[in-house]
């Protein structure tokens, strides 16, 4: 069978992802929880949106209406070079 | 779902704790609803090292921890799902003259009751873990058990959740229990948000928010709740299996399966109360820490960085066991830093209590009651 990939950091499958609904994990924060999706250096930029869709379309939801799970820092990768290098300066 | 009103035993709380007893009571036959206030989880379970650690400075917890190895490694077989879990050992790092004393201690105790654990001098340092750098870290020598290590957090909680569903747990997320129903001095059941269920024996696992699941039942906690910050980095290729702790730093960090670097921190500037937003100078500490200790990760990227809370009693040990006030109120909560690797071994001692009425001195030594009029004799081996 065709697989289509929907998080390309974490290597998860559009199945998976039905697989998980079925499951009974049916918001962003579940599926980021059970699948790692999300959770890659691009911290979900890609997957995220389509993701989304896949659940406004098992779900009957509005896109609108799905919750956009937490974003958490850095916004953009940074080094541990660069965070630990100006610590006397706070 | 069409909601359950009655049950044998109600578990509040959907973290590795609550997941793992709904499991083994439903395996017992026993009709077991467990409720979720958002998801499985959503509590400290989802935002922890899940490292496993048997070097503890009292025989309880190092016996607890033991025990708690040997299930974790037959679990994936016994739940048919797999948990992630990787021994790769745990590199406890010693400073100075006073930390070799009680290592020594530790040591010499821990080996009584058949651990593989040694200390190791810098080369053997070198040899585990090659990016560290002993003179950086102000090391003198290290304890070393190898069977320690860590599982996946998110896939062991799950497969308890899946086996329970298949012994014949009901589960039911968003669903918060609003107060606990009590008749007298015994408990007969809980409120949710979508109605009532009636039980003889009501499980608090809630966690940090235990205290407050114990207040609407009338009983007081002495747990507090600590915030704790942690990140992780981009992967990399694999370069060491163990993970490094220290107790003067406080530091802890291991590169976990899939390659990224996890690890947390005391914050030096700590702010008080439930405050969940990552801070600056946590990460920063963190990074400082790091790299004095592992100078090669400079170039890592780090990638997410985020708090959870530890729930904390005053011996910073569990609290479980029957309540002596309320009947059929189940106390399994106060894991502080270590409720993850405790689980198996806890909720295996309370399935045995609440299916068999089987007692046991642990739970003794973990009852609610130890800190009525007693001195503590509190954990010193802890990190984070
Ligand atoms: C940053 C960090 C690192 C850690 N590292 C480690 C480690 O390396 N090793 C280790 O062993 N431990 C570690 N811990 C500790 C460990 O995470 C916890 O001790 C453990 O996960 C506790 O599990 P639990 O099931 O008891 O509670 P939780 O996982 O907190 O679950 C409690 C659940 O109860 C739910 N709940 C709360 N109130 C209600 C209500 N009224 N109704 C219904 N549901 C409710 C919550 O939503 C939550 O899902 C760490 C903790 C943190 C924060
Ligand atoms: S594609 Fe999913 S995290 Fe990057």
């Amino acid at each position: 069978m065709k697989k289509t990939i929907i998080c390309r950091c974490e290597d998860v499958t559009e199945e998976d992802v039905l697989q998980a609904i079925d499951e009974g994990f049916e918001d962003i924060e579940e599926l980021r929880k059970r699948l790692r999706l999300g959770m890659g250096p691009c911290q979900g930029r890609t997957c995220i949106p389509l993701v989304i869709r896949i659940l406004a379309k098992k779900t009957g939801k509005n896109v609108e209406d799905i919750p956009l799970p937490t974003s958490r820092p850095p916004i953009v990768p940074v080094t541990l070079e660069a965070l630990a290098s100006d610590e006397d300066e706070e | 779902m069409k909601m359950k009103n009655k049950a044998d035993v109600v578990i509040v709380g959907g973290g590795v704790n609550g997941c793992s007893l709904a499991y083994q009571l439903a395996k017992k036959g026993l009709d077991v609803v467990l409720l979720e206030k958002k998801y499985i989880c959503s509590g400290a379970t989802g935002r922890c090292g899940a490292g496993i650690r048997q070097q503890w400075s009292t025989k309880e917890n190092t016996m607890l921890a033991m025990e708690s190895v040997k299930i974790f490694e037959k679990l994936s077989r016994e739940l048919g799902f797999d948990i992630g879990l990787r021994q790769g050992g745990y590199l406890i790092v010693v400073h100075d003259k006073k930390e070799m004393r009680q290592a020594e201690k530790n040591v010499e105790m821990q080996k009584t009751l058949g651990l593989d654990v040694s200390i190791i001098d810098s080369d053997e340092i070198k040899e585990i873990v090659p990016i560290l750098d002993v003179k950086g870290m102000h090391a003198i020598a290290a304890t070393f058990c190898p069977t320690d290590g860590h599982a996946d957090p998110f896939k062991t909680t799950f497969a308890y959740a899946m086996a329970a569903k298949k012994e014949g747990a009901t589960i039911l997320t968003h669903t918060p229990v609003i107060r606990v129903l009590k008749e007298k001095n015994a408990v007969k059941g809980v409120k949710t948000n979508k109605g009532e269920i009636k039980a003889p024996v009501v499980v608090n696992a809630a966690g940090v928010w235990s205290k407050k699941v114990a207040e609407t039942a009338g009983i007081n906690l002495p747990n507090q709740p600590y915030r704790k910050e942690i990140m992780v980095t981009e992967r990399i290729k694999p370069m060491f299996e163990a993970m490094v702790i220290s107790f003067k730093d406080g530091i802890y960090f291991s590169q976990q399966d899939e390659g990224q670097i996890l690890g947390g921190i005391p914050n030096p500037h700590e702010r008080k109360g439930y405050l969940t937003d990552p801070t600056f100078s946590f990460i920063q500490h963190m990074s400082k820490t790091l790299l004095r200790y592992a100078p090669p990760l400079g170039y890592l990227r780090v990638i997410r960085h985020w708090t959870g809370f530890y729930d904390v009693s005053p011996d910073a040990r569990p609290i479980i066991g029957e309540d002596d006030k309320v009947k059929g109120f189940i106390h399994c909560h106060g894991f502080s830093g270590h409720g993850f690797m405790l689980s198996p071994m806890v909720t295996k001692l309370l399935t045995e209590y609440i299916a068999d009425g089987k007692t046991s001195p642990f739970l003794e030594w973990l009852s609610l009651e130890r800190f009525k009029g007693k001195t503590i004799q509190k954990e010193v081996s802890v990190v984070g």
